[in-house]
């Protein structure tokens, strides 16, 4: 189990991640109850009966992935996790952009995969709120240090869209 | 020249807490190899074969004897007392050790210095004309905004994991000296109509695939880069290749995309944020472009120069005409015979200092041919600059010419090279140590990369040398024809490689050709572009059986 960090605390995950095995597809995964994250893939397959039978939805999406073909969908969504198969993988950071400053989705963002202390800084910035930290890594240390590494930052992003030198005194 | 003010330092010194706090839980089994490895590389360490190489930046060139200074005493306490100017305006150490680089790094924020980006799949080093601000044929100094471009780059959220490595250039002359046709954003400030802006260039560069950058839009206004620079980001972050290294250059883009269509993707993204809260402001430009305000110049008229013959040597070689009267530009060469090109010892990073102070306002540049420049030098100071400079080793009078070449560090110290390269530079140097010669050869630029990563630039050498790996032995494939500027090409492979001890006879054979073949005035380049690539060929591979290299000699021990 990652560790969750929101809203700049340790906290228990209660949303379960829906997984394809072996042999399921979209088409017929069998889909879970409760408040459950599904693939990209599996939204668009499922769509209608996803909504006919869940009331909180979250949405998994890849790095691959284009945030643009659900773009209609992002109402249907309590959560967006957004993968980093690999921390050096930098997609997602556009990912998170695009969806806070073109979008303007106000859902929870979370960074999922290969989250790291070292990257919590710029994934705040571009507007992630929940962190799944990965295994083995110090939560601790990462709330401590991980999201005031700088105090100040030169360009527009989405926690802070004035650039520096638009407010300077 | 730009100062920092409290939050720029701030910044600096937040990054160097940071990477010693990363050093520290590496090091403490906290982060793994390949956790620590983006991490350090971009603050410019890496692991190399001897020992780590540490990358200091320049930023668009621009330092003072302070920071000089600082090298000096840097290079002196944490390394063996030299340092390599590259040819991205960056120094390279050589020997430090990992653990004390937190500490070169706090003590570079010192005097407003850092390794901030350097390396890694990120944002690099903002690079430009070495006599920005100075230059008679200057149309706009591009240093207030590679300035403004440099706060931009710097900790960018969203652009900081790249698909690869990403190099911004700026030139504001009517002679691009910056390259910028071959990197992966070139910018040319030009007026139109009385405003000012950028032709942008996407998709250039040198390395394992040359390639020609191509114009995404003629003209920029200036206030609008950073939203632009952010659209051409965005679309490269999103959809340039992850799955193989060498094929994860913003040109690979372009090429598969089409200029076209990947013009109407940026385009298309840059409607969504242009206007937006990143436009610059004119406050903000007119606040940067406040440090870059000329010297209290001198009313001078134009001296005569002493007549003597190698004060006119040099002085014919290493002055650049300078946009005020009674000024000159002055390029140290860092490419004395014997040394490795580029290379600079403590004591010379010293006496570059105190000449700095004495005859240039305390500012210095460096080039991207790996030189030191003086920019506002009074020409009735040159004799006696050139006096302190020979005697410190700076000034061979062969800046332009055959044995100022470009060169990287290459195998003897560089991880990546397939070949050495400074020997080679070392040989060819010794092959023409003649003076006479060397000025009767005239204007030839020959650059030399130790691999195809291309660090020596050799694809736009007038002469190209690039170490090749046969069979575990290094050879050396030559092209000819390469040229930077406005007119910027690649070079032509003039055929089989070479082995190393080859290699002063080939370039030899070379510049005989050029020499029997001249017209009155022609230079090199001049003379190949009307005679072509053949008769070379015919004379370096003369006597061959079919052309091929001669195998080499293996190395006694």
């Amino acid at each position: 189990m990652a560790q969750l960090i929101k809203n700049r605390t340790a906290t228990l995950d209660t949303w379960k991640t829906l997984e394809l095995v072996e042999g399921e597809t979209p088409e017929n995964v069998e889909l879970p109850t409760g408040d459950v994250i599904f693939p990209l893939a599996v939204w668009q397959a499922r769509k209608a009966e996803i909504i006919s039978c869940h009331k909180r939805i979250g949405l998994l999406i890849d790095s691959s992935e284009r945030i643009e073909d659900v773009a209609d969908d992002l109402d249907y969504f309590v959560i967006i996790a957004v993968n980093f198969p690999k921390f050096v993988d930098g997609r997602g950071y556009s990912t998170a952009a695009l969806l806070r400053q073109r979008y303007h989705y106000q859902g929870e963002v979370r960074a999922v995969g290969d989250v790291l202390h070292d990257q919590l800084f710029y994934m705040q910035r571009v507007g992630f709120d929940s962190y799944a930290l990965k295994d083995g890594k110090d939560v601790v240390y990462a709330l401590q240090k991980g999201f005031t590494t700088f105090g100040e930052t030169y360009q527009a992003a989405t926690d802070q869209p004035q650039p520096y030198f638009r407010r300077r005194a | 020249m730009y100062k920092y003010d409290a939050i720029d330092r701030q910044l600096v010194n937040e990054r160097v807490e940071q990477f010693r706090d990363q050093v520290r839980r590496w090091k403490a089994g906290e982060l793994s190899d390949d956790e620590f490895r983006p991490l350090r590389l971009q603050n410019g360490l890496y692991i190399q074969r001897h020992a780590p190489m540490f990358r200091i930046a320049v930023p668009y060139g621009m330092m003072n004897s302070a920071r000089m200074r600082k090298l000096a005493s840097i290079s002196q306490k944490y390394d063996r007392g030299y340092g390599h100017f590259t040819t991205r305006h960056n120094l390279q150490l050589n020997w430090p050790k990992i653990e004390d680089v937190p500490d070169i790094l706090a003590e570079l924020a010192e005097v407003e210095m850092h390794a901030i980006q350097t390396s890694g799949n990120c944002l690099r080093n903002i690079t430009t004309d070495q006599f920005a601000g100075v230059a008679a044929d200057e149309i706009i100094d591009p240093r207030p905004l590679a300035e403004i471009l440099r706060q931009w780059t710097t900790f960018h959220p969203e652009f900081a994991f790249l698909p690869r490595k990403f190099k911004i250039a700026i030139s504001g002359t009517k002679d691009d000296r910056a390259v910028t046709w071959f990197h992966d954003i070139g910018l040319h400030l030009q007026q139109r109509n009385g405003e000012v802006g950028f032709r942008v260039i996407v998709g250039g560069g040198l390395g394992r695939t040359p390639i020609r950058g191509e114009v995404v839009r003629e003209f920029l206004p200036w206030q609008h880069i950073l939203t632009y620079c952010e659209a051409i980001l965005r679309v490269y972050n999103r959809q340039g290749r992850r799955d193989n290294a060498f094929k994860a250059r913003i040109k690979i883009l372009v090429q598969a995309l089409g200029i076209e269509a990947f013009t109407k993707l940026v385009e298309e993204e840059w409607a969504q944020t242009k206007d937006g809260p990143a436009t610059i402001t004119q406050a903000e430009f007119d606040r940067v472009a406040a440090h870059f305000e000329p010297p209290a110049y001198e009313k001078l008229d134009e001296p005569e120069l002493p007549f003597e013959k190698s004060f006119k040597n040099w002085a014919d070689r290493s002055i650049h005409p300078h946009k005020v009267p009674g000024y000159a530009a002055v390029t140290l060469s860092l490419k004395k015979h014997g040394a490795a090109p580029g290379d600079i010892s403590a004591e010379q990073m010293l006496a570059v200092a105190d000449l700095a102070d004495q005859y240039s306002f305390g500012e210095l540049r460096v080039s991207h041919e790996q030189n030191i420049i003086l920019a506002d030098v009074k020409k009735t100071d040159l004799y006696e600059l050139w006096q302190k400079a020979k005697a410190a080793g700076l000034a061979t009078p062969n800046i332009g010419l055959l044995t100022a070449m470009i060169c990287c560090p290459g195998g003897d110290f560089c991880d990546l090279a397939n070949a050495k390269s400074i020997p080679i530079a070392n040989a060819i140097q010794a092959r023409f140590d003649d003076l006479d010669y060397l000025f009767d050869i005239g204007e030839i630029d020959l650059n030399i990369s130790g691999c195809m990563n291309a660090c020596g630039h050799h694809h736009v050498g007038h002469i190209g040398v690039l170490g090749v790996d046969k069979n575990d032995s290094e050879f050396y494939q030559v092209t000819l024809g390469g040229r930077q500027g406005n007119d910027a090409r690649l070079g032509k492979v003039i055929g089989p490689s070479f082995a190393a001890e080859e290699m002063p006879d080939v370039v030899d054979k070379i510049i005989k050709v050029y020499i029997e073949h001249r017209h009155a005035d022609e230079r090199f380049l001049d003379t190949f572009d009307r005679i072509g690539l053949d008769p070379f060929k015919n004379r370096v591979y003369e006597g061959r059986a079919h052309g091929k290299a001669k195998a080499a000699q293996p190395e006694a021990a």
